[in-house]
């Protein structure tokens, strides 16, 4: 929370109210057709170029279950911990848009394919349970133009039947970093699972934020929802803005009225876009051009079988046969991708720990800075695995394979593209990078620097510990970087007999 | 061939063009002839001549190579409730509505693409009551078509170009949809034979839906012989209607010719028991519907059936209970007829709103409002609970008690008898403003529909005025085969469904 959080019965309370948060999450889903047609789902066509008859509505069409869909819904279920209920019914959703071609979306309403379940993560160095109320599978609808066409509005069907899970939470978040993380941990979780691919810029994964505020102990709020956030900035922007909103009007002594509301990301603000009292109909009703949906045991035992290691069951792998730190496991799996990366760097070199170093220091560093997904590293995880075995066998300092990580970051040395071993090799040749690790040659350096620096080596007889340091660092100097450090402090203590 | 071309029913024009004694294209341009010398009738929306006449020559290459099936050159026309892709068949896709005027479908409906795969040739479009809602035709915003045994009389709807033109023998057989009694109904009032199946052997596909969970295409010929040859082409597994049933192709033909156990030439229905339920003989049903139905039925006894006494007690519910789900799924059905991507839009408009209201107005008929406006009501909050839900229920229950009939072990009746309508078909405009009337007039028609069962019309008789009666037979799920049986027995026992109007 952005202003006066302080600590009470674990919550946060902002200028004495508590938030209370659920979040809404659509979550595309990664199918080669759509939800009830056969049309495809790749984002970016051209507009209308994308709509079959189904998905235009056109008289005397049907919708098909796509059983690509439901399995993803199960994949999901299954990671959550949920009931995957053997029996669900698509109903209707009635309301007029022009984005939306039949005049009604199919949806889940009564009773929904995932029921129950739960996300963890971490929050402030403390372990977070938030409980999901529901997921359940629907369409999406058509998109909405409104600029480009002189007044009038332009409709692009495209989108329209593209598969969402629509994931609810229950309101347990209490600020809007817990929101955030949550959002985060789904994020990942979906994109783990492979059911949805993730991407926030082309709408794959948005969330709807109901928040309300209450004094401790009272009985909840009345909510306002802000709908479509589609960056865990905005979600934290959206939050933080309604809540100091919300406060402000209960400080005045003014009633929050149930709303829809939407965030301006340039003004940083939420505004209503519709009451309660103008809230649809959407006259709701079993869907009967679908039959029930029939998830037999055997189905749901299949999905079980084909699912990926999830990322709770890794990280404990992870710290049990690799001997990672929790907190290493723990961010070594923040995301299959960075997993994959972690595994492959692990086996190449069989350095675990080192390679959870590298990855939390120096690579994330950089892709932090770049913006990057580590997909997109430039040091691949073979040649992260090469300069880590030159740590490991003593050629390189630590401080000697940062620069040539570096130049690997940077491309140097990668255009010959050789066995990574080889390159890692030909650049710390040609950086001359190589750790001295022959001690006559280390010792020669001592002699050098102990005959050079009278006046050091005075001080420290006197006591003055800081001068031991200095000696050091002209050993290391001479070497040019490439003495062992704590081989050169062992030889100038040696030599002068401390 | 002599002039009685059109006198020829679909088994007998599939003999004619396979022993060459006529050919496709000469019934052809006979039946199209005969469609435009009747044209005051009606029945027709919409013909192509052109790609007609173009699909006979195909048919008989098809018929002169010796490849032809039982269908192959047989003309027919489609209810307009059915999609025609434009580009095949040059034919527009109404629904009865000028709502969709001119509405060119890039698409074949299923029982049309089947039909079209079949040999049969398209004739054209027939007039049907605007969504298919109504009973008497006379909802259409093309005009009403009427009964030809009497111009001033309704043929019954929504399938009434159907029934009409069929029995005016201006076609062989055309297709129908009921929703509520809408292949029965008129079927009874035109004196022809029609047949909805079990609710899922015909595809919907490109069917314009009026009630999802009803609505049912079939055949409507002269004779249950020339349903069961249509029956077999039009029906079948479709994976585009998740609704459709998953069953092998039917033979629907050979199963209604095959011999029931213990049968003989003069006995053909010997051992089945025919249920006739007391709430379809109620003291106010027409003398006139009651003599023909009973007479019908001491035919059936004849030819070796038993009548059994049974009780549908909930029949007066189906109409309640219809009139609850079917507008409900119309209310959102229509939801799609908008303005915003095809049919009708209003020429002047104010806002997003206007447009869609100005749209409605103009593009939907008053019943079919009448209906929105109905199915709105019982779906919204509040309201949803005490209506569309107790209406869910005791559609159950109305499935449940043709149920009792039917599986009581040897107790139990393989058929359920009755009359279609109360009434044979009343005159044109006699309705006046109440839909209340017709309402109650569907009243046979409704429970087989709510249960998703089998129902038959054939051919009973004549009543007051000189009107054709039906007589209603309703069967098990997925015992066409009974039902064709038994129309086929008395069939070949009576000559109502040969009778011909002047």
């Amino acid at each position: 929370m952005s202003t006066g959080g302080r600590p009470m019965n674990g919550a946060l309370l902002v200028r004495g109210f508590e938030v209370v948060i659920g979040l809404e999450t659509h979550a595309q889903l990664s199918t080669a057709s759509k939800i009830f047609s056969g049309a495809s789902t790749t984002f970016g066509a051209a507009p209308n170029t994308q709509a079959c008859a189904v998905d235009l509505a056109l008289p005397g069409t049907l919708p098909v279950m796509n059983r690509g869909a439901v399995e993803r819904a199960i994949r999901f279920g299954l990671a959550v911990g949920a009931t995957v209920a053997p029996l669900s019914i698509f109903a209707r959703k009635n309301y007029f848009y022009p984005d939306l071609p039949k005049g009604y979306q199919i949806s889940q309403y009564e009773i929904p394919v995932v029921q129950g379940g739960y996300v963890e993560f971490m929050l402030d160095g403390a372990p977070r349970r938030v409980r999901l109320t529901r997921a359940h599978l629907e369409e999406d609808a058509g998109k909405s133009l409104h600029e480009d066409f002189a007044g009038q509005t332009g409709i692009d069907l495209n989108r329209a039947g593209t598969p969402l899970l629509e994931i609810v939470s229950e309101p347990d978040m209490r600020s809007s970093a817990e929101a955030v993380e949550y959002a985060k941990a789904l994020h990942a979780l979906v994109v783990w699972l492979g059911i949805c691919d993730g991407n926030m810029q082309e709408g794959s994964f948005r969330c709807d934020a109901n928040v309300s505020v209450r004094r401790p102990g009272a009985t909840l709020g009345t909510r306002r929802e802000i709908k479509n956030l589609n960056s865990f900035r905005f979600l934290q922007q959206a939050i933080d803005f309604e809540v100091q909103w919300q406060i402000e009007r209960l400080e005045d002594g003014l009633a929050i009225e149930q709303a829809t509301v939407l965030f301006d990301p340039a003004s940083g603000e939420t505004r209503a876009m519709r009451s309660k009292e103008d809230a649809q109909d959407y006259r709701y009703f079993p869907d009967p051009d679908l039959p029930p949906l029939v998830i037999a045991p055997a189905w749901v035992e299949a999905v079980r079988a084909a699912m990926p290691e999830l990322p709770a069951a890794m990280a404990e792998r992870l710290q049990r046969e690799d001997g990672l730190p929790a907190y290493d496991a723990g961010m070594m799996t923040q995301s299959l991708p960075f997993a994959r990366f972690y595994e492959a760097a692990r086996d190449a070199c069989g350095q675990p720990k080192l390679v959870a170093n590298w990855l939390m220091g120096e690579v994330s560093r950089r892709l932090n800075a770049q913006d990057l997904d580590i997909e997109a590293s430039p040091v691949a995880p073979a040649v992260l695995a090469a300069l880590i075995s030159r740590i490991a066998d003593g050629t390189l300092s630590h401080n000697a394979a940062r620069q040539v990580f570096e130049a690997l970051w940077s491309g140097e040395g990668q255009a010959t593209s050789g066995a990574p071993a080889a390159t890692v090799d030909a650049l710390i040749e040609a950086k001359g990078l190589r750790q001295m690790n022959d001690s006559a040659a280390l010792e020669a350096l001592v002699e050098q620097v102990v005959a050079a620096n009278a006046k050091s080596v005075e001080e420290w007889r006197a006591g003055k510990d800081k001068a031991f340091n200095a000696l050091v660092g002209q050993v290391m100097k001479a070497s040019r970087g490439k003495a062992n450090p704590a081989q050169a402090a062992e030889l100038l203590r040696r030599r002068l007999g401390g | 061939m002599n002039g009685d071309l059109h006198d020829l029913g679909v088994a007998d024009i599939g003999r004619a063009l396979r022993e060459h004694r006529c050919s496709s294209v000469e019934l052809t341009q006979h039946l199209l002839t005969r469609l435009s010398n009747h044209a005051s009738l009606g029945t027709l929306l919409a013909s192509d001549a052109d790609k007609a006449l173009a699909e006979a020559r195909a048919a008989d290459a098809t018929l002169a190579r010796g490849e032809a099936g039982p269908l192959t050159g047989v003309p027919l026309a489609h209810k307009d409730i059915f999609v025609t892709d434009h580009a095949r068949t040059g034919l527009p896709s109404t629904a009865g509505s000028k709502m969709l005027a001119g509405y060119a479908s890039p698409f074949d409906a299923t029982v049309v693409a089947r039909l079209a795969a079949a040999g049969t040739v398209t004739l054209g479009k027939l007039n049907c009551d605007e969504f298919a809602m109504g009973s008497s035709n006379e909802n259409s915003a093309y005009g009403p078509a009427c009964n030809p045994w009497n111009p001033l009389r309704v043929p019954g709807g929504s399938s009434g170009g159907s029934a009409a033109a069929v029995a005016a023998r201006l076609l062989p057989a055309a297709t129908g949809t009921d929703t509520g009694g809408s292949i029965r109904q008129p079927a009874s009032f035109c004196g022809i034979t029609g047949i909805k199946p079990t609710y899922g052997v015909c595809s919907r596909y490109g069917m314009i839906a009026f009630a999802s969970s009803l609505d049912q295409a079939g055949p409507m010929a002269r004779s249950a012989e020339d349903c069961a040859l249509l029956l077999s082409a039009m029906s079948g597994f479709d994976e585009r209607d998740a609704t459709s049933a998953e069953r092998p192709p039917q033979d629907y033909h050979a199963q209604m010719l095959q011999a029931r156990p213990g049968a003989s030439a003069a006995r053909p229905l010997q051992g089945l028991r025919i249920g006739l339920p007391r709430e379809f003989f109620p003291p106010a049903l027409a003398a006139d519907v009651n003599s023909a139905v009973g007479g019908a039925l001491a035919e059936l006894e004849k030819l070796g059936a038993s009548l059994v006494d049974v009780s549908l007690p909930r029949t007066e519910l189906s109409i309640p209970v219809y009139y609850i789900i079917a507008p409900a799924e119309a209310s959102s059905n229509l939801g799609r007829f908008d303005g915003v991507k095809f049919g009708h839009r209003a020429a002047q408009y104010t806002d997003l709103m206007d447009m869609y209201k100005k749209t409605r107005s103009e593009g939907f008929g008053p019943e079919v409002k009448r209906r929105i406006m109905i199915g709105t009501y019982v779906l919204s909050h509040g309201y949803y609970d005490a209506y569309y839900l107790q209406a869910q229920k005791l559609r159950r229950m109305i499935a449940d008690d043709f149920q009792a009939c039917f599986s009581q072990g040897s107790q139990g009746c393989d058929v359920i008898a009755g009359p279609v309508a109360p009434t044979v078909a009343w005159k044109i405009g006699e309705q006046g403003d109440d839909p209340l009337q017709a309402y109650l007039a569907d009243i046979f028609t409704l429970p087989a529909s709510l249960a998703g069962l089998p129902g038959m019309s054939v051919p009973a008789g004549f009543g007051a005025h000189g009107m054709p009666v039906g007589l209603q037979l309703i069967g098990n799920y997925f015992d066409e085969a009974t039902l064709l049986q038994t129309a086929h027995a008395l069939q070949q026992a009576t000559d109502f469904h040969s009778r011909r109007p002047a």
